[in-house]
């Protein structure tokens, strides 16, 4: 950090001091770490190229093995992207204060991750070179279709919903003159916090909050759609939409644990990620393993009453067949090992947070896996010979790659944006602590006058 | 109103394999290396399915030929973002190549796992690359291709019952497999038609579909093993 930047710093009040350092100074560790996740990138770059050259018979993929990594990475991702707006939004519109300094670093990972979503279907793509065709041709009926429809309307939504509410900090960036000042007064697009300039933004960010929640919804239900509406045995089910929705909140929650862990660490943000904090999140994240545990009862309960020959071949290869492996390990990192955790009040700390985190984004890898795999290597009519799949090192390496770069660019927005909002801090502490007590008070009876003539 | 379809009679199918290798040359499919075809990797559009059933020495070998089912009410072109996968008004089920952008959503969403993938560009030994079918184009790397029932064939025939002035008679438009079958075995024509055997036959009996549940209303029909 150069001298004349640190007196800058210096100057700021104290909130906004730690909250813009990162933005000023970067430490070696954080160069390290992006060199190794930038050529992991690149290494998943070259193994692109290498499929699209050659074609897609560089991947363990088959007949009937269609779809593998690619598509459960790419349900993954969109999953993990549910993170940021919907919980963002959801505890905006539920007034939940505590809210205020995690939303800003959620809703980077929506829009960062949901990029690395998108690219998926389009590295399984047989003829990527084609894929304006669904412009040209549009087939409206089919449910990839509807997808790519509500993943761009997400896209768009969810990064405006990022962008809004991150003016007034843009706004302080550009005031205090440590960096990029023309970028920063392009991005800020003149806003000055004036009253009028403050009431039309707050507007604006209550219709926004409301508005993503739909698309959201949308997304990922529509994902699930893809399978359902086909007549896979396990795929074909009403509960796939909101089976769906359920499994993103729940890795977008891990996946905002795993963040805020992480940046507490690397800039020093314990006073913003309190103990509070992880034990809010915590108890979400219980409440999730919960209602995971209670879905996936309820799909495979479903599925093995009815006793189709079909749909139990599938069933009996999850449960005690080739792939009762990644079953049973997706049961305990989405069930056992956060209930475990969550419900014990001196695990919801950023240690057991961490852990139970990174066990549900596990899972819920695995989950997809599950749902793909299986049933795609038992097909409705019988082969010849069983169906297998073992990914090959061209996929493995595309998904190392696609990991990489989602961490990658995150790292690097940290860098440009400040990581929590530094208004919203602000406002709460001027404000909202005063209009919070007022609102309680609003809730209790109004204090009676013992009146006279009672019976 | 026609609709192609074919009835197979499977006391008839001796599992010669005659239809899976005519459809093959008459459709220009690419031969695969063995490890890849382990892999699952092989094309047939026709393919003699075989099972064994009893325990040695008292075992039954049963033939099924089972090409695309040519659906009337096709999962597959349902699901196509692209509008590739397509049935045309005489009910037959085909696949544009040059539009199709190789998803594979189609392949998941048949019943009858009939759709094949070019996990490559498609080869040929050189001695067959000489003899390549003109009137069916070649398919390109990264796209699914699928039994036709040799539409290319009907094209061919219409034309030429046109030039002579006559109406298309059930000989004159045969699928490879359905010519070649030594028993007779597999039978096509136009399943409306009073004058095409496979009208009368689909109300054989011994006549089932495959999955009919499914509601998908499938053009292939089986004679069923009297014993």
């Amino acid at each position: 950090m150069r001298p004349e930047i640190a007196a800058k710093l210096e100057q700021l009040p104290p909130d906004e001091q730690v909250l813009l350092r990162p933005l000023v100074h970067t430490t070696s560790r954080f160069y390290i770490a992006a060199g190794i996740l930038g050529a992991i990138v690149l290494w998943g770059i070259t193994a692109y190229v290498l499929q699209w050259r050659y074609g897609l018979g560089r991947t363990g993929l088959n007949r009937p093995e269609y779809w593998g990594i690619y598509i459960i990475d790419f349900v993954f991702f969109i999953g993990i992207s549910h993170a940021g707006t919907l919980i963002s939004a959801i505890l905006r519109v539920s007034k939940a204060e505590w809210r205020r300094s995690i939303t800003r670093s959620a809703e980077f990972i929506t829009v960062l991750v949901l990029g690395f979503g998108a690219i998926n279907p389009i590295i399984d793509l047989g003829r990527p070179d084609r894929l304006l065709n669904v412009f040209f041709h549009p087939h409206l009926r089919s449910p990839l279709l509807w997808d790519i429809m509500s993943i761009c309307l997400y896209f768009t939504a969810s990064t405006i919903y990022l962008y809004i509410p991150m003016i007034p900090d843009l706004a302080i960036v550009r005031d205090a003159g440590i960096k990029a000042p023309w970028f920063y007064r392009l991005l800020a697009a003149g806003y000055q916090d004036t009253p009028t300039q403050r009431a039309r933004l707050e507007r604006v960010i209550g219709v926004l909050a409301i508005l993503v929640i739909p698309i959201a919804v949308s997304v990922h239900t529509i994902i699930g759609w893809i399978f359902a509406m086909t007549l896979r045995p396990m795929w074909h089910s009403t509960i796939f939409g909101p089976y769906f929705v359920m499994g993103a909140i729940y890795s977008g929650i891990a996946a905002i644990l795993i963040a805020m862990v992480i940046l507490r660490r690397a800039y020093g943000l314990g006073q913003y990620f309190k103990p509070v904090h992880f034990d809010y999140m915590g108890r979400l994240l219980l409440l999730f393993s919960l209602l995971w545990f209670y879905f996936t009862f309820a799909e495979y309960l479903t599925a093995f009453y009815g006793k189709e020959p079909a749909e139990m071949r599938t069933f009996w290869a999850k449960v005690a067949g080739p792939f009762a492996v990644p079953f049973w390990l997706m049961v305990i990192c989405c069930f056992v090992i956060p209930l475990a955790l969550m419900v014990r009040r001196s695990m919801r700390t950023p240690r057991g947070t961490l852990i139970a985190g990174i066990a549900v984004v596990i899972g819920m890898w695995l989950e997809r896996f599950n749902i793909v795999v299986p049933t795609s290597v038992n097909p409705r009519w019988e082969l010849e010979s069983l169906g297998h799949y073992l990914p090959s090192w061209v996929e493995l390496s595309i998904l190392a790659g696609t990991f990489a770069g989602f961490v990658l660019l995150y790292m690097v927005a940290t860098k440009f944006f400040p990581i929590v909002s530094i208004w919203e801090i602000k406002e709460g502490r001027e404000e909202s602590v005063r209009q919070v007590s007022e609102r309680v008070g609003g809730y209790l009876p109004e204090p009676v006058a013992p009146s006279g003539g009672g019976h | 109103m026609t609709r192609w379809g074919m009835v197979i009679d499977l006391d008839r199918c001796t599992g010669c394999g005659a239809c899976e290798v005519a459809c093959k040359s008459e459709n220009n499919i690419a031969t695969v290396a063995p490890d890849q075809a382990d892999m699952g990797r092989a094309f047939a559009w026709m393919r003699v399915m075989t099972e064994v059933t009893g325990d040695f020495p008292n075992t039954t070998m049963r033939f099924m030929p089972r090409p695309c089912m040519h659906c009337d009410n096709p999962p597959c072109v349902q699901v196509c973002p692209v509008g590739a996968t397509y049935i045309n008004p005489e009910g037959i089920v085909g696949q544009i190549y040059p539009r199709c952008i190789g998803c594979r959503y189609c392949a998941n969403a048949c019943p009858y796992t009939v759709k094949y993938f070019n996990w490559f560009v498609p080869k040929w030994p050189a001695s067959e690359r000489a003899h390549l079918n003109p009137d069916v184009s070649l398919r390109p790397k990264g796209v699914i291709e699928k039994c036709t029932f040799c539409d290319h064939r009907l094209q061919r025939a219409r034309e030429d019952a046109r030039a002579e002035g006559r109406d298309l008679r059930e000989e004159d438009y045969q699928p490879a497999c359905a010519e070649v079958c030594p028993t007779g075995a597999i039978v096509f024509g136009d399943l409306e038609n009073p004058r095409h055997r496979v009208q009368a036959l689909k109300g054989d009996a011994r006549a089932m579909r495959l999955m009919e549940s499914l509601g998908t209303e499938p053009k292939v029909y089986y004679l069923v093993p009297r014993a």
